[in-house]
């Protein structure tokens, strides 16, 4: 038995070696999953459930709480608490223009780039929140498995685009995460249905999150999930039904009279009044709700057509959407061989008619919609780090392009092209002697640059002197495995050559990734001592269960007296590791090593007796042979 | 969809002499997509689309056998398989799985692959959107289908103009297809142009149906 002291301590299995995890870092709850040959299942928090909530609680002091924790604060305390951050990911100051009235945030005022959210006094970006969620994604793992996890696949709407696929890298950075790879989730639903289920054919994969809509039309075959094309929302899902219902809710409470614009840790608790009432009608016909704010109740009746009537338009989107994919794909929808939901709003009976309806058949949930995500992310986690023979092929969800002059995207990838993929394009000087390019980067499907994501903008210098047209600057656009895209330019025509790496405007530059990391090292302190208990843990039960082997086979050796005392220490280390004390549990490990020393070295001798009583002194000589022998073989093997 | 618009080397066939392996330095022969003596991936070279997947180059195309030689190749290129290797290895992975997913994307559909058919005989069509139509006759068709779709006010009448498309677009690939296989280029490439003319209004008839989609939605 030993023990590290803080710091020091050599991990346990961490390193190429360790399995690494699958984790749905969804809109309303984050799963964690991890894959033993080819079967994947789901890792559960302490209390057994296994949805981890995507709500992060900021108390004043700076304690940070996660999950269930987090979502009891909103009700005494929900101006100090986070949720549905997804929303934001990759998002700019800009992008909120519009939306903010209905957001349930605390938005700082202006700033480029980032958003950031003020909660208790701190200003956070939405990439941090998910770090925060992703460190108790990993601590609820780490506790289950009983060692680091270092390497984990996360899950991504298909529908992301560049800056909120770097975002969601960046907070796995911040949460001490290296992500093999980033995985679209439609495909990762696949994966795991194609798997467990051995559907062969094409298939759609109807996916409703809480903040996300995605669609995807894959093709599996012999161990080839190969996806046609897909379409999706990043900013339409349960929520939007949420907040339909408390609309309405806040629309009566204005005709009888009470208070009506609410504050945002008002807008929160209305919100969660009406998500749940959307969950309870997913079983019942009718139902009635309080909210009380400010002294002020009301009372709200709401049956199920009215709900379907208010959350009807967002149905339809999906529905639209979904033709669109099918047109582009070229494939007559009533013609695939089935439909898979996923996502906890596929649960809602409307959005489950509107599914049959427009693919001709009943959708299929036998793999449960909300877990579905993470078990394929950790099935390619496994695949990743094992070996597979399965291959996931996937494709950009929209196309990439560059402002060219009047304000008109030129695409340089299409949407729905396959990943990895590189491809290059020629661009000129439209002014004599211009000795610079602005180079602006932009996602979208429309034609003109205002409707589309701007994604970066750098200028090429030091193109020398020559009349306009002359020059000859090649931009090439590579988009890797994980989706993330990577825009260089060279002028060619003079030899001189420029490379400019881009960084999404709305990502992390290296001085936030630098302060970020500051900071999470403060965090790192509990992080730390958290790893160390749960290592402390690990090593006793070892020493007990090598005892308790031991005491089975050589009572014998001990005197009642003997034995008494050591189960004493046996119950003390038990009662330590009850605790969240890992000075205890090392103490009480130390103190029974000790008790116990006596045993081992009887238990040694009667060993040694043994091994020479009746063996003949060849068979002795090749018996002390044998472990130099061994100790030839590389012993890296593993 | 549009023409790939990053140049290629027209030779298919590889006589250049063996190169080192970035890794070990043994000698590697050109197009192995492995090192024999330490197994280290190899960057991808500069092949022929068509001999990178391993077919022949002709217009005519079994689909199912293209499918299987990309598929092969990718389970052992993807850079899912290298994602516990080094960086090196991680980039070469990609490099090569970049270059299948482009021989693969010009050769599956029939016009990419029949443009870059041409270009490899020397023939380049204008790799423009083929808005510029110089045939009288295909001016002509080109007007008249443009009406149709221009006053086609709901989805009944747009699925005719498809449909009248689409037969003209089948009668085109079959134009394309028996040129190549008489090997008469200037009939190829006639074929190709009125091809692209009819795929580019396939695009725009479905732009015309999710405009029509957006204005009145469907009630589930």
């Amino acid at each position: 038995m030993q023990l590290h002291e803080p710091g020091e301590t050599p991990l346990p299995h961490e390193g190429a070696g360790s399995p690494a995890i699958g984790i749905d870092l969804g809109t309303t709850n984050t799963v964690v999953a991890i894959a033993d040959r080819g079967k994947p299942e789901v890792i559960l928090g302490e209390n057994g459930a296994p949805l981890l909530p995507s709500i992060v609680a900021y108390a004043s002091g700076g304690a940070v709480e996660v999950g269930e924790a987090a979502r009891r604060r909103l009700l005494d305390a929900p101006e100090t608490v986070v949720s549905s951050i997804k929303r934001l990911m990759g998002r700019g100051a800009a992008d909120l223009k519009g939306l903010s009235g209905s957001l349930p945030y605390d938005i700082a005022p202006g700033g480029e780039g980032m958003v950031r959210l003020i909660v208790s006094g701190r200003h956070l970006s939405p990439v941090e929140i998910s770090a925060d969620i992703l460190r108790a994604a990993k601590a609820r793992a780490e506790a289950s498995l009983g060692h680091a996890v270092a390497r984990a696949v996360i899950t991504v709407p298909a529908y992301f685009d560049d800056a909120a696929r770097t975002a969601t890298r960046d907070a796995a950075r911040l949460a001490g995460l290296e992500v093999l790879r980033l995985v679209n989730e439609p495909t990762a639903a696949a994966l795991a249905y194609g798997l467990d289920k051995g559907v062969e054919g094409l298939y759609a994969v109807y996916d409703l999150g809480g903040g996300t809509f995605d669609i995807s039309l894959l093709r599996l075959e012999k161990g080839v999930f190969q996806v046609l094309a897909t379409g999706g929302d990043s900013a339409l899902g349960g929520d939007d039904f949420d907040h339909a219902i408390a609309e309405r809710f806040l629309a009566v409470r204005r005709e009888a009279g009470k208070p009506a614009a609410p504050s945002s840790a008002e807008a929160k608790s209305i919100l969660m009044t009406a998500r749940l009432a959307k969950e309870c009608l997913t079983e019942k016909t009718d139902g009635e709700w309080v909210i009380e704010l400010g002294g002020a109740v009301s009372r709200h009746r709401l049956d199920v057509p009215t709900m379907e009537a208010l959350i009807r338009p967002f149905v339809e989107r999906t529905v639209r959407i979904c033709a669109g994919v099918f047109d582009d794909a070229g494939v007559d929808p009533k013609a695939i061989q089935g439909v898979v939901l996923v996502g906890g709003s596929t649960r809602v009976a409307l959005v489950r008619r509107a599914v049959e309806e427009f693919f001709g058949k009943p959708p299929l949930a036998d793999i449960d919609p909300d877990v579905v995500v993470a078990l394929g992310a950790a099935l390619q986690a496994e695949a990743l780090t094992r070996g597979s023979d399965n291959l996931l092929l996937d494709v950009t969800p929209l196309s990439l392009g560059i402002e060219t002059m009047g304000g008109i995207v030129e695409k340089v990838i299409e949407r729905n092209t396959p990943i990895p993929v590189a491809r290059a394009q020629e661009f000129t000087t439209y002014q004599d002697g211009q000795a610079a390019m602005a180079i602006h980067v932009v996602q979208g499907e429309r034609e003109t640059v205002d409707q589309c994501r701007s994604l970066a903008r750098f200028e090429l210098r030091g193109i020398p002197p020559m009349v306009a047209g002359a020059a000859r600057v090649r931009v090439t656009f590579a988009v890797d495995a994980d989706g993330l895209l990577t825009v260089s330019a060279k002028e060619k025509s003079t030899g001189v050559e420029q490379r400019v790496e881009v960084k999404p405007s709305y990502g992390l530059g290296e001085d936030d990734m630098a302060r970020m990391l500051r900071e999470s090292l403060e965090h790192a302190a509990a992080d730390m001592e958290r790893r160390l208990l749960i290592e402390a843990r690990v090593e006793a039960r070892r020493a007990l269960l090598a005892l308790d082997a031991a005491l089975k086979k050589d009572r014998g050796l001990l005197d009642d007296a003997e034995y008494a005392a050591i189960e004493t220490q046996i119950g003390l280390v038990e009662q330590a590791m009850a605790s969240d004390d890992r000075h205890a549990i090392g103490g009480a490990a130390e103190a029974l090593e000790q008790a116990v020393k006596p045993f081992a070295q009887r238990r040694m001798d009667k060993a040694f007796a043994e091994a020479l009583a009746g063996t003949s002194v060849d068979a002795l000589a090749r018996r002390v042979e044998e472990p130099d022998e061994r100790k030839k073989e590389p012993s890296g093997a593993a | 969809m549009s023409a790939p618009t990053t140049r290629h080397p027209r030779t298919g066939v590889d006589d250049r002499a063996p190169a080192p392996c970035w890794s070990c330095h043994a000698a590697v022969r050109p197009g192995e997509l492995f090192c024999a003596a330490c197994r280290a991936v190899q960057p991808p070279g500069g092949l022929d689309h068509f001999a990178r997947l391993g077919l022949k180059a002709e217009f005519a195309l079994d689909a199912a056998e293209l499918d299987r030689h990309y598929f092969a190749l990718q389970r052992q290129l993807h850079p899912d398989r290298f994602a516990t290797k080094s960086a090196k290895e991680r980039a070469i992975s990609q490099s090569q799985a970049t270059s299948l997913n482009e021989a693969y994307e010009t050769l599956k559909d029939p016009l990419p692959r029949a443009v870059y058919l041409l270009r490899r005989a020397g023939i380049d069509i204008d790799p423009g959107d083929g808005a510029t139509i110089k045939d009288p006759a295909l001016l002509m068709e080109a007007m008249a289908m443009r009406e149709a779709l221009a006053e086609a006010g709901d989805a009944d009448a747009v699925a005719k103009v498809a449909a009248q498309a689409e037969a003209e677009r089948g009668r085109a690939l079959a134009a394309v297809a028996a040129a190549f296989a008489a090997e008469d280029r200037a009939a190829a490439r006639a074929a190709v142009l009125r091809l692209k003319y009819l795929t580019r209004m396939a695009d725009e008839i479905r732009a015309r149906r999710a405009a029509l989609r957006g204005r009145q939605g469907t009630a589930p």
